[in-house]
């Protein structure tokens, strides 16, 4: 898995390239926790990530969870096997998937 | 039918995922079919690396069958870990998936859910984890 940051003022673009899986996850995860100060738009490019697993999502909501409080998180570009996991498991209902 | 004896580790998680994909595309399954089973093999394999033998570690056994018309691909996880049934746990309560995440039981959901058949045994001292699903050739 590849990560790309692209920033923009309190904007930030996080590609993810690749499989969000167990072994991946936690590198996502330590992003999250140095990347994020003073974000208020955080957005995930999921157009290349090819698979999530249950780690994955908790990475993910890892996020949601801080962005929550400071601004607001949107996931696009998402296949339909990913946005078909975040809607089973009813993520769908917390993040923003367009 | 395929077996692989496997040390039930996090770090063997792509070995596991070679050998279900490997099979998987060698029967034909279809793309969609294939993604869901990869997904339920790591949720499951991951839960034995992480609970059955904790804090030791020990072996794995998983084995796969694709059969039949409709075609079938059975998945099999045996353990010789500490006795535990995962399909006990209630499943996650929708709208609450954050917490849900955190305790760790999103994985079983996603199985019960992606699969038409999830059963555990528990016999001669081992964890025995069956699950199946229908798939599209081509």
């Amino acid at each position: 898995m590849t990560i790309t940051k692209t920033q923009e003022g309190a904007k930030l673009t996080v590609a993810i390239d690749g499989e969000l899986n167990t072994n991946t996850a936690p590198e996502l995860e330590k992003e999250f926790e140095t990347c994020l100060e003073g974000i208020t738009d955080l957005v995930i490019d999921a157009e290349k990530m090819n698979y999530i697993s249950s780690s994955g999502l908790r990475a993910l909501f890892g996020a949601a969870q801080i962005m929550a409080e400071q601004g607001k998180m949107t996931v696009i570009n998402a296949c339909d096997d990913v946005k078909d996991i975040f809607n089973i498991t009813g993520f769908v209902d917390i993040l923003t998937v367009i | 039918m395929k077996k692989l004896e496997i040390e039930a580790v996090k770090e063997n998680l792509n070995d596991v995922l070679s050998f279900v994909v490997s099979a998987l595309e060698e029967a034909g399954c279809s793309q969609a079919d294939l993604f869901k089973i990869k997904l339920c093999t790591e949720e499951i394999f991951i839960n034995v690396a992480s609970y059955a033998y904790y804090p030791e570690t020990g072996p794995a056994t998983i084995i796969l069958d694709v059969s039949g018309g409709p075609v079938v691909v059975m998945l099999r996880f045996i353990d010789k870990g500490v006795p535990f049934d995962p399909l006990s746990k209630p499943d996650p309560v929708r709208n609450r998936p954050l917490r849900e995440a955190k305790k760790g039981g999103m994985g079983i959901f996603i199985t019960k859910t992606y699969m038409d058949e999830v059963s555990y045994d528990r016999k001669d001292g081992q964890n025995i984890l069956t699950m199946k699903k229908a798939v599209v050739i081509g």
